[in-house]
């Protein structure tokens, strides 16, 4: 028996090519169908992302079914040329394990991916697609990308700006739920932390924009509160996370204007995200007790040291998935041979 | 056996000890069950060796400098078992492995001089305030560990680098959350030790009254200017630190001179 994997990622296609090869939910049952009428074949299972297409199938004659799968896609995305790759065990095993632990995803440690490798293996499983091979090889991909995240640190950090900030409000606050978040300057990337934190329980969320229009639409969309430009300190007590994006050519939040608002916060930290160029807040804000502000420098700094690191653990993680490829081929080769 | 319970202990303490330097060193820096055993082994050791010992003493067993610490330590593991959970912060137990560790082995180490061999018949409300003080100081040895982890946690903050330890150390608020609740129970326990000493009608040295009151006060106003907000958590937190530091420096004038003669 042997593994037989057939697709496009985000590493040989653009997105324009990768649409057409999609498998949307709705017609998954009926692709899963079509595939296992190929000669040789006896399993599938088809994992279909905003990143990648990919048929994963159990076979015992892999050239047979990587040319018929070519025919396949050909026939089902009108692309002849499509730059497919295909691998065969151990190979096929390795890129799925190496999927599932997020190697191969466009962002390095990613763990969505494997939420969507289970999905993606239910519902084959739920069509009744999957043989006993394919059920072991994605068991032994769950796994090692658990062993993988646990015993490594590829998934340490965060590799976008809005995702750092999120994290560190975290590790400031802990629980986001009940917290109060300030924008001052409603920018496009001020509007995506605020989302985030918005994502992971902050509760309020106050707009002050110098086109109070634009304050009140972003204030609308994220369900929060607009307040005029000049009257953001009056609403500054309930305050944990303020974040800053505005266009002024100088500091607007300077140590003079914070210090005595501080006195009001009854010791409450104040994490301070400046997302302008030229900066919003002077730097020597820093120093103040309580208070921590965060840069654009600052935080992507600590995206590139995130992915630093992550990059520095790949080697880690290929010995550790070296290990599963390995005990999941002895595996396949002695139920091959015990098979009739 | 019971320098072997001891032995036993301090093994155990080493493990953690020394696991949370390797995990510090892999970057993996989590409480994890090896180090929770190691602290369930180590203190179920302790409190063996503490049965056998107040058997044999007819006392809590806390009559000579030795005995002091067994218990000291015994305490710290006590509340940060209890209390570890409670408020999320397992990894206080990561940081209090090494301290408990070292005084186990301060103590073992015959500068503390032996444990007490004699007999000792006491009133009970002695007993109460010495054993009731021994573990308040287990409360501020936590609060001080506490402070020790906000300290740090406020300086990767501060510094913008987002070192390992950023990641696996809890949210400050939370620490300073902890820090703040184990100087109240701390505080509690020692007031409740003190007046059952008061009332026990006990005869008090006036170098050990000064000292024990010294500490007293020094935990009194750490709370109430914490209380009146003119503490903030940065400060409560290296407070807490230097106010463990003299406590544990005067102990062994105030076992000293409260031993019985």
């Amino acid at each position: 028996m042997n593994i037989v994997c057939a697709g496009i990622s985000h590493w040989n296609a653009a997105v324009n090519i990768r649409e057409k090869f999609a498998v949307g939910a709705h017609e998954l049952e009926e692709t899963l169908a079509l595939v296992r009428r190929i000669d040789g074949l006896a399993g599938a299972v088809i994992v279909s992302t905003c990143n990648r297409v990919e048929y994963y199938t159990a076979s015992v004659c892999p050239l047979r079914v990587v040319n018929a799968l070519r025919g396949f896609l050909h026939e089902r995305t009108g692309i002849g040329d499509a730059p497919l790759y295909t691998h065969d065990s151990p190979a096929s095993v390795r890129h799925l394990f190496r999927v599932a632990s997020g190697l191969d995803s466009m962002v390095l440690g990613e763990t969505e991916v494997l939420g969507q490798l289970k999905r993606a293996y239910e519902a084959a499983s739920g069509f009744g697609a999957t043989t006993r091979h394919l059920n072991k090889l994605f068991q032994g991909a769950f796994r090692a990308a658990k062993q993988v995240r646990s015993e490594t640190s590829i998934t340490r950090g965060a590799t976008s700006v809005g995702a750092v900030a999120v994290n560190l409000a975290g590790k400031i606050f802990g629980d986001l739920g009940g917290r109060t978040a300030m924008i001052l300057g409603a920018g496009e990337t001020s509007e995506l932390t605020a989302r985030s934190l918005v994502s992971r329980g902050v509760r309020t969320v106050i707009v002050a924009n110098r086109t109070f229009d634009r304050a009140a639409k972003l204030a609308e969309e994220i369900g929060g509160l607009a307040v005029h430009f000049d009257r953001w300190q009056s609403a500054f007590d309930n305050v944990d996370i303020l974040i800053c994006s505005t266009a002024a050519p100088h500091p607007i939040i300077t140590r003079e204007k914070i210090e005595p608002l501080l006195a009001g916060r009854n010791g409450r930290p104040l994490f301070i995200i400046d997302l302008a160029v030229p900066r919003d807040a002077e730097p020597s804000i820093n120093e103040l007790e309580n208070v921590y502000l965060y840069d654009m420098d600052s935080l992507e700094q600590i995206v590139r040291r995130s992915l630093d690191v992550r990059l520095a653990e790949v080697v880690r993680c290929e010995k550790l998935i070296d290990a599963h490829v390995g005990e999941f081929v002895s595996w396949m080769r002695r139920h091959t041979l015990r098979e009739p | 056996m019971e320098k072997h319970l001891l032995i036993g202990a301090t093994f155990c303490l080493l493990v953690s000890f020394g696991y949370t330097m390797f995990a510090l060193g892999a970057g993996h820096f989590r409480m994890g069950i090896v180090n929770m055993v190691a602290l369930l082994g180590g203190f179920f050791l302790l409190t063996m060796d503490l049965w056998i010992r107040g058997m044999a003493q007819t006392s809590c067993p806390i009559n000579s400098l030795f005995d002091v610490l067994v218990f000291m330590c015994w305490s710290i593991l006590l509340i940060c078992l209890l209390i570890g959970p409670v408020h999320r912060i397992s990894l206080l137990g990561a940081f209090t492995s090494p301290l408990v560790f070292l005084v186990l082995l301060a103590a073992q180490s015959g500068l503390a001089g032996a444990p007490a061999e004699s007999r000792f018949l006491r009133d009970p409300r002695v007993e109460l305030h010495a054993a009731l003080s021994l573990i308040a100081y287990g409360a501020f040895a936590l609060a001080a560990v506490a402070g020790v982890m906000y300290w740090l946690q406020d300086r990767q903050l501060k510094s913008r680098q987002a070192g390992a330890l950023l990641y696996n150390l809890p949210p400050i608020t939370e620490i300073a959350s902890a820090n703040a609740r184990l100087l109240v129970l701390g505080f509690s326990l020692l007031t409740a030790g003190f007046a059952a000493g008061f009332f026990s009608g006990m005869q008090v040295n006036s170098m050990k009254f000064l000292a024990s009151a010294a500490i007293w006060a020094a935990y009194g106003a750490i709370l109430a200017l914490r209380r009146a907000r003119r503490l903030p958590p940065r400060r409560t937190a290296i407070a807490s630190v230097l106010a463990f530091s003299f406590a544990l420096a005067a102990l062994p004038a105030i076992q000293y001179l409260s031993s019985p003669k």
